[in-house]
């Protein structure tokens, strides 16, 4: 029989095929990713979600809750997936598993588990890995087609589990920093925005390769609004502000400061917009919170990028703002039926 | 110099009739806390907490002579509710105090002699009659405080606890697990 | 062309309609029994006015209506009345009421019934006859529509009548519509007139052609030139009142504000049909149309008498096995009966025979994960994730400040929960929680009332003890100055010996009733009927007030 209450029905989508459908949504970045940095990325992937998996259930085991229902929820997996792609491909492995259990035990379960985390747990990974290991952290793999080596699959397994390299290779070889940061670093050299991007690791819009990849979180993006996975206020109002203050700079000084589709199209925006902030767990649940949230995410990854010490800002500017989530959920209610001024 | 001693005279001057038009104006009449707490309180006027009634307890509540887990018709919510009005501490009851359910007093007709005593006791008037008439309780006017049975000298008087009616009847706290066996336990 | 409003949410179940909706409605067979439940509407519990083994009419009333807000209750058919007492009724609690048990005799005899001319009736007459009718809202909120169908100085614009019928599996309005029009029609009409409303606006769910067009073909033969039947958009709950209201006129009816005030005022086609039964024909409400569907052979509509228990029902549709039980009303609203036993009532649009296939039991609940799909769909527009996390951490009154009491109980919220929230379970707690805490406080201020005016009594009374006594004692110096020879004795005996004789009676008559109470052990008093009690109460009332009088009259002169 059904439930002893009415209603009797409900449409069948569960928090585990909604989370499976987010995951869905990342194979396209996912496979760009492979294409430009070679298949490391697969290897961190499943390293983070078998150790957020194993964490959930110990920690779910200590917390004396039933582990299996939590398990399918695929709540974890998501985490994962977002703690390995926002981090460096050739990260060590104890890197990927320290952030992951950090994530997942500290950051999710300590706070009552799924549902009542305050902070995005990726983010919390990511944030505590590049105080910890800023070195680490820094140094991505070289795309395809740039650097002069490129290491195979067995080399890149090589390095992430042992921490080392072919002979004559220094890990300075096959990796560099990332484009935000060269453009940081190049800027303190008093270098024209015009010239640098003219440096090979800059391709049409943003990073080589880096660019690809978050087109193609653009195209998950699409598919999760299309799904009504996820509202468009998040991500609107998170891309619009950082292209409207990337804009305005740009054009008052365009030799210092770049286009406001490089910030769009470079770091974790695109991944931010449609996959973190959108975490519905760590966001507003009002329509109008929900837009001050992207707007202040925006506005906040985009004065961390251009003035702050840390290459990319996605990570804090969520963090900054899942704290503000229930002031702004409390003053955003919005007017309910009948309460509303007359039509 | 005595342009500014002046203006801050001044302040000081407005700032003083302000707060004395307030003072009058917003004046409370009464002792505030004394209300609020008994308007905490069950109302059940049955003395069980030591003191004559639900008021004088009030009283030693605000004054700080006794304590906030004396009233047993309050229940536990009772004492929460009073400890949040107080900002203290929820206390449980006592060793000889426990949280009673309500229940109503029944006259037994046919026993009554119609002594008037019990009506003398009722502190809330719920019970109507007069000397050689039969008694009988307004049971929606009852508190249940049982201080009609006492004077009772032919034992008439017995205490009915309010079970639940489809009349009073109230939606009971979903279960809330992670099996379904949750809808093997019966319907409320 | 008429421009339709939207309302917020809202979702789109299966609707399970095509099942029933196939055969036209048929007229269920004479049950073995009735079991008619005395308190089948919104308001006092009607007073049953029948004894154990009188035999009654069909139409005739055995329940009367009590107070300012009541409805009658009639027997569905002839017979013999063999019990006035509780049984289980379709309510949630699964709790007994009071009911009176009807055993048909089969010869369906009518009592002699009045037609009447609404038109040459007054007003208030109508609303008599529809309250006698026991004529209450049918589309399940089982109002009494009497008492909706004033206009005082609000003046009402627009009639709505309810056909939209937007919960899954229910038919009944459907075949009703298509069957029945020009007498829903009629009923429309006179509803109209009674609330001076310009015009009628009936909203039918655009899933439900025939019947729509049977309205419209209905509207012109009866020449009905101020109604206009209106194809509603399909969504769940489209068909509640204030959606309704909503989606053809614009207005939005808040909680706790009468739609009256906004001139609208809405009525459900199956009240409207009955209505005009009750006053052209003088039939009172005994009957009427139920949705026999889910796990039957044959799901279909059927007039049924009210009382009729719902397996003899659900037998005619041929009830499949695997049946668990019976949801009364729709998938969404509906409630599951305690027992297959329990007899139809006004409310009963519909019976669904529950199966675990039809209705698999609900996934565990996960925690909230804020999605807020349950906002996307809440029609009243509130966030129902907010108000789940305050009715479940029981802040009662955090939920009432996020507007507990505007939801109406629809469910979509749980519906689309993909945590399978039971979250109108949570919200029904909070509110009959709600309403316990305000009526145990409304005591509690009323007997700090009487307690506070006891304690002023009896200082007054001490006081005018005083006083009298102060004269008293003044008159006696004064007669004992015109008289000094006789003994102060005599002035105090009057004080003491009235206590003495006190305690002596109180004596006496303690130890008469003593000798009364052994003598009279078997009480009486134990086992009575509910009618016996009211009687009872009734009389003891009448002796209150006589005491009261005389008492009053002897305390007057002294
Ligand atoms: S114990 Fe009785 S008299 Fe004392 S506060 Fe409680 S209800 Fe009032
Ligand atoms: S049940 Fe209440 S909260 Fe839920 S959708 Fe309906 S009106 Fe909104
Ligand atoms: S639909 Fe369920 S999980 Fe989602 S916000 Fe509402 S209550 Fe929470």
């Amino acid at each position: 029989m059904a439930g002893f209450f009415s209603p009797f029905i409900s449409k069948p989508v569960g928090v585990s095929q909604i989370m499976l459908k987010v995951l869905l949504a990342l194979i396209p970045g996912l496979a760009l990713y492979v294409w430009h940095y070679g298949p490391a990325i697969l290897v961190s992937i499943t390293l983070a979600s078998v150790t957020a998996l194993a964490t959930e259930a110990a920690m779910l085991k200590l917390r004396d809750r039933p582990v299996a229902p939590f398990l399918k929820d695929n709540s974890a997996l998501l985490t994962a997936w977002l703690i390995a792609l926002s981090i460096p491909p050739l990260a060590p492995w104890w890197m990927v598993v320290v952030g992951t259990a950090f994530a997942i035990s500290i950051s999710k379960q300590l706070y009552g588990g799924l549902g009542s985390n305050p902070f995005n747990p990726a983010m919390i990974a990511y944030a505590i890995l590049i105080i910890s290991f800023p070195v680490h952290m820094t140094h991505w793999l070289t795309p395809h087609g740039l650097g002069s080596v490129q290491l195979d699959f067995a080399e890149q397994l090589n390095y992430i589990f042992q921490g080392v390299l072919p002979d004559g290779i220094k890990l300075d070889g096959v990796t560099m920093a990332t484009p935000l940061d060269t453009l940081k670093t190049q800027l303190h050299l008093n270098g024209n925005i015009n010239a640098i991007m003219e440096m090979p690791i800059y391709g049409y819009l943003a990073g080589h390769g880096s660019e690809a990849v978050a087109f193609g979180f653009l195209l998950g993006g699409g598919y999760l609004l299309a799904s009504g996975i996820i509202s468009w206020h998040i991500p609107a109002a998170f891309l619009v502000t950082l292209f409207a203050s990337a804009g305005i700079m740009h054009l008052v000084d365009p030799a210092h400061y770049v286009t406001p589709l490089f910030h769009w199209f470079s770091g974790a925006a695109m991944l931010g917009a449609f996959f973190i902030l959108t975490d519905p767990v760590t966001s507003p649940t009002t329509p109008r919170g929900k837009l001050l949230f992207g707007f202040g995410a925006g506005l906040l990854t985009y004065l961390i990028r251009t003035y702050g010490g840390f290459p990319d800002g996605m990570a804090f500017a969520t963090l900054l703002m899942n704290i503000c989530v229930p002031l702004i959920d409390a003053y955003t209610q919005p007017a309910i039926f009948g309460k509303k001024v007359k039509p | 110099m005595l342009n500014a001693l002046l203006v801050m005279a001044l302040i000081a001057a407005s700032l003083g009739a302000i707060l004395g038009f307030a003072a009058i104006k917003f004046r409370v009449m009464g002792n505030p806390l004394v209300e609020k707490i008994n308007g905490v309180l069950p109302q059940t006027q049955c003395g069980q907490c030591g003191f004559p009634g639900c008021k004088p307890y009030a009283t030693a509540i605000s004054e700080g002579a006794a304590d906030i887990n004396l009233c047993p018709p309050g229940g536990d919510e009772g004492i929460q509710k009073l400890a949040d009005l107080l900002g203290m501490e929820y206390k449980p009851f006592g060793s000889e105090t426990a949280p009673k359910a309500k229940s109503v007093a029944i006259i037994d007709e046919s026993t009554c002699i119609g002594c008037t005593l019990c009506i003398q006791a009722c502190p809330v008037d719920a019970i109507v009659g007069a000397a050689k008439q039969l008694h009988t309780i307004i049971a929606s006017e009852c508190t249940g405080c049982e201080l009609c049975l006492p004077p009772c000298p032919v034992d008439c008087i017995t205490m009915e606890t309010i079970t639940e009616k489809i009349t009073n009847w109230k939606w009971k706290y979903p279960v809330y697990a992670l099996t379904p066996a949750k809808y093997d336990s019966p319907a409320p | 062309m008429r421009t339709l409003y939207k309302f917020h949410g809202g979702v789109h179940p299966p609707t399970n309609k095509d099942q029933s909706n196939q055969t036209s409605i048929k007229q269920a067979a004479l049950p073995s029994k009735l079991i008619i439940p005395l308190h089948q509407h919104v308001g006092n519990i009607a007073r049953s006015i029948v004894k154990v083994g009188e035999r009654v009419l069909k139409g005739q009333i055995i329940g009367r209506p009590e107070g300012h807000l009541s409805s009658a209750v009639h027997a569905s058919t002839s017979g013999t009345i063999t019990a006035t007492d509780t049984e289980q009724v379709a309510h949630p609690s699964g709790m007994p009421d009071y009911c009176i048990t009807l055993i048909p005799d089969g010869l369906d005899e009518w009592m002699p019934l009045e037609e009447h001319d609404w038109q040459s009736m007054s007003h208030t007459d109508l609303r008599h006859k529809l309250r006698d009718a026991g004529v209450v809202g049918l589309g399940g909120a089982v109002f009494p529509s009497d008492m909706k169908l004033y206009s005082h100085n609000q003046k009402i614009t627009t009639l709505v009548l309810n056909g939209a019928e937007c919960e899954p599996y229910i038919t009944c309005d459907d075949l009703l519509m298509r069957e029945r029009a020009a007498e829903i029609l009629q009923g429309a009409e006179m509803m109209r007139a009674l609330l001076y409303a310009d015009n009628v606006l009936i909203g039918i769910e655009d899933n439900k052609p025939e019947a729509i067009a049977a309205m419209r073909t209905a509207v012109e033969a009866g020449k009905h030139e101020r109604m206009e039947v209106i194809a509603v958009p399909t969504i769940y709950p489209g068909g509640g009142a204030k959606q309704l209201i909503r989606v053809l006129t614009g207005i939005e009816v808040a909680a706790g504000v009468r739609s009256t005030n906004m001139g609208v005022q809405c009525f459900n086609v199956g009240t409207a049909y009955s209505a005009w039964r009750a006053i052209r024909y003088g039939e009172p409400l005994i009957s009427r149309i139920v949705t026999i569907t889910g796990n039957v052979a044959h799901p279909q509509n059927f007039e049924a008498l009210i009382g009729t228990p719902g397996n003899e029902l659900v037998a005619q549709a041929e009830e499949l096995s695997g049946t668990t039980g019976y949801i009364m009303g729709g998938p969404m609203m509906g409630v599951l009966l305690p027992s297959k036993q329990v007899g139809v009532v006004k409310a009963t649009n519909c019976l669904i025979a529950a199966s675990d296939k039809l209705f698999p039991p609900p996934a565990p609940a996960m925690p909230c994960i804020r999605c807020t799909r349950c906002a996307d769909v809440c029609p009243s527009e509130l966030q129902p994730q907010e108000l789940y996390w305050f009715s479940k951490a029981k802040n009662l009154a955090k939920a009432q400040d996020y507007h507990l009491f505007d939801c109406i109980e629809c469910g979509a919220c749980s519906y689309v929960c993909p945590s399978n929230i039971p979250l109108v379970q949570y919200y029904r707690f909070a509110k009959s929680e709600i309403w316990a805490q305000e009526a145990s406080q409304k005591a509690a201020d009323a007997a700090r009332e009487r307690h506070e005016f006891r304690e002023h009594r009896i200082e007054r009374e001490k006081l005018e003890k005083a006083e009298k006594l102060a004269a008293k004692e003044k008159a006696a110096l004064a007669a004992k100055a015109a008289r000094p020879l006789q003994s102060p004795a005599t002035v105090t005996i009057p004080n003491a010996d009235p206590e003495n004789t006190i305690q002596l009676k109180i004596q006496t008559a303690i130890d008469h009733a003593k000798e009364q109470a052994a003598a009279s052990k078997p009480k009486n008093t134990e086992q009575l009927t509910p009618e016996q009690l009211a009687q009872i109460a009734d009389i003891e009332a009448r002796r209150a007030r006589i005491r009261e009088i005389a008492k009053a009259a002897s305390e007057g002169p002294a």
